[in-house]
């Protein structure tokens, strides 16, 4: 049942990566990458990380993706280029570097043994509780610091969007 | 391999797995697509396939007994990944929209003026 | 396994029908209440007191053609309408109504039979679903290739993103309270007494993350004073000009639909949930029966809190909304929860 909900999650997320790739419309490859994220949250509520589920749902679809929807709109981007226009020798060498580095990865997936560990039934470890403690104990450095990395984005942001120079 | 385990949790190599792919699909976007905006969101579809390997090998060590530990540091990464994004993207579309007021187009091809 | 099954799927048709049960009730009361603030009788012809008014609209709305025009990006034309009702759906099943302690049916313990699906992470289930509720009004104006219904959809995207900030944080003042995410939990925490006397609401507590949680529901729902996405006297009717017949209706619905997660949000959050100040609800039916009046009339209350300030405050420019969103309201929200973490470290909120 759980593989079954999580082989239609994990279509689900590789049909809206690849119409996220491949539409000529901007707002549609934003749209199906809304998709995707919506079915790799599925995929973590799958595994038993609920927070994590949250999160992206909130961070990605809620925010990143509206901003993008907001550049798009802000700059009338109705058509774009389509995939492969840049000429067949680059359309040639993308697919192979594609297919050798995705299936090596799949290949080395394929070849570890899934009998060690893997069921994790009814475990805590995915809740709030236990990531609240580790972000403000002992990851509390980090957990400052993106703080840091997020007040130097904005500022950077708003230097580089800015219309008067 | 089909037993009963299945009813109550995936392999952590499935994961694995459709975070190869995904990462292949990121790959294709980045080398095949010129504006931009697609360049980014291929970008992104990488950095998520980089949290469900993390997620994936946190899954697979919170089955282990003494390694959960480990598998918080996992989702530590996941949070962290899902941060720096957001930042990541704030900066990304600013330099767009510079780019267009600039060029009038956010097609990469086009911004060239720095090459010989 | 097939009780719980079929347990679960009692309560969504509940839930289901009560939530669009309300939306003509609402508009029955917006348009009789707007009447009355603007001293004007409103509808009163259809039935008595013009109660099915809203019925016959409805009836109206189903049978109109269903336009779409020749311009538009059809495929996000009809999917920003279904989008708004499936969030606007999918939201209420997290919200806590009733307690349910020691119920039975038949001498059979039916633990949760009331309380929806107590999730671990429930506020942040509803941040997270009503975070994509913005997509249905940016792809309405993007899909509707109108400049009104395009300025009303980026206005959304901008006011969406100002206002989720703040929201989010006044809700952490809460949440710290609570010491944990779910709902139930979040309105147990709030029972008893504080400083002796006040009942233990977080409003009370935390009055600042209350105020500001409110003002973002209002903003989240996109009535006046923050309805520039839809702005009729500038936009003409904003994301949802080009839309007739069902798809409107569609909109019309969980506009209102949202209004009524909102409020059961703001009572569940700052004010008690399904609490009485002083008095501890009796358990078994009595007590779930109580308690769910309790409920619906706090969120009672508050729907007509929107509607109240809907026809009494004036709107505001963009400028001003986004001025309030980031300078005001998200400093007020930080400030909110400092003052909670101080209550709580040095103990006047044990």
């Amino acid at each position: 049942m759980t593989a079954l909900i999580f082989l239609t999650a994990a279509a689900i997320a590789i049909i809206f990566a690849v119409v996220a790739v491949v539409h000529r419309s901007p707002i549609m490859n934003v749209l199906a990458l809304v998709g995707m994220f919506l079915a790799i949250a599925m995929v973590f509520a799958i595994i038993g990380m609920d927070f994590l589920a949250a999160i992206q749902v909130i961070v990605y679809s809620g925010a990143i993706l509206v901003l993008f929807l907001f550049a798009i709109m802000l700059l009338d981007l109705r058509r774009v280029e389509g995939i492969g226009e840049g000429g067949v020798f680059q359309l040639l060498l993308g697919c192979i570097a594609v297919i050798g580095l995705g299936g090596a990865v799949v290949f080395a997936a394929a070849r570890l043994s899934p009998e060690t560990g893997a069921w994790v039934t009814g475990a805590e470890y995915g809740t709030a509780y236990p990531i609240g403690r580790a972000l403000t104990g002992s990851h509390l450095f980090a957990f400052e610091f993106v703080s840091v990395v997020l007040a130097a984005a904005i500022i950077a942001a708003v230097y580089l969007a800015r219309r008067d120079r | 391999m089909m037993n009963a385990d299945l009813l109550i949790s995936v392999p952590y190599t499935w994961v694995l797995a459709l975070s190869g792919v995904l990462l292949a699909i990121g790959i294709l976007g980045v080398l095949l697509r010129r504006n931009a905006i697609t360049i980014f969101l291929s970008l992104e579809i990488m950095l998520n396939s980089g949290t469900l390997a993390f997620a994936a090998f946190a899954m697979h060590f919170a089955a282990i007994p003494g390694m959960e530990a480990t598998a918080l540091n996992g989702q530590m990464f996941i949070f962290f990944i899902i941060a720096i994004a957001a930042a990541e993207a704030a900066v990304g579309l600013a330099l767009f929209i510079a780019l267009h007021r600039l060029k009038g187009s956010i097609d990469v091809d086009r911004a060239n003026i720095l090459r010989w | 396994m097939w009780v719980d099954a079929a347990v679960i799927g009692i309560k969504l048709v509940a839930v289901v029908g009560v939530l669009l049960m309300t939306v003509p009730i609402m508009v029955w009361v917006e348009r009789r209440g707007s009447a009355l603030i603007q001293d004007r009788l409103g509808p009163n012809r259809v039935g008595p007191a013009g109660l099915l008014q809203p019925f016959v609209d409805a009836i109206k709305l189903l049978i109109k053609e269903n336009l779409i025009p020749a311009g538009v990006d059809k495929l996000l034309f009809v999917l920003a309408p279904t989008i708004a009702l499936v969030v606007a759906l999918s939201l209420f099943i997290a919200v806590p109504f009733a307690v349910d302690d020691g119920l039975e049916l038949v001498e059979t313990p039916i633990d949760g039979f009331i309380v929806a699906p107590d999730l671990n992470i429930g506020i942040l289930y509803i941040f997270a679903i009503a975070s994509l509720a913005v997509y249905s009004i940016v792809l309405a104006g993007w899909g509707s290739n109108n400049k009104y219904a395009l300025l009303g959809g980026i206005r959304a995207s901008a006011q969406t993103i100002s206002y989720r900030l703040a929201m989010t944080l006044s809700v952490v003042g809460v949440i710290m309270a609570a010491g944990s995410l779910h709902l139930t939990q979040v309105v147990t925490s709030q029972s008893g007494v504080w400083l002796g006397f006040l009942p233990r609401w977080n409003f009370l507590i935390q009055p600042l993350g209350g105020i500001i949680f409110i003002v973002a529901a209002f903003a989240e729902t996109n009535r006046l004073p923050f309805d520039l996405a839809e702005a009729d006297s500038e936009l003409v009717a904003g994301y949802h000009t080009e839309y007739s017949s069902m798809n409107f209706a569609a909109f019309f619905m969980s506009k209102y639909i949202h209004m009524v997660t909102s409020a059961a949000l703001i009572t569940v959050l700052f004010f008690g949930g399904w609490q009485i100040p002083w008095i501890s609800l009796p358990g078994g039916w009595m007590g779930a029966g109580l308690s769910l009046g309790v409920f619906s009339a706090k969120v009672v209350f508050f729907l007509w809190l929107f509607v109240w300030v809907r026809w009494t405050l004036p709107r505001f420019r963009f400028d001003q909304l986004m001025a309030l969103g980031w300078k005001i309201m998200l400093p007020l929200a930080v400030l909110n929860f400092l003052w909670v973490g101080v209550a709580m470290a040095s103990g006047i909120l044990t």
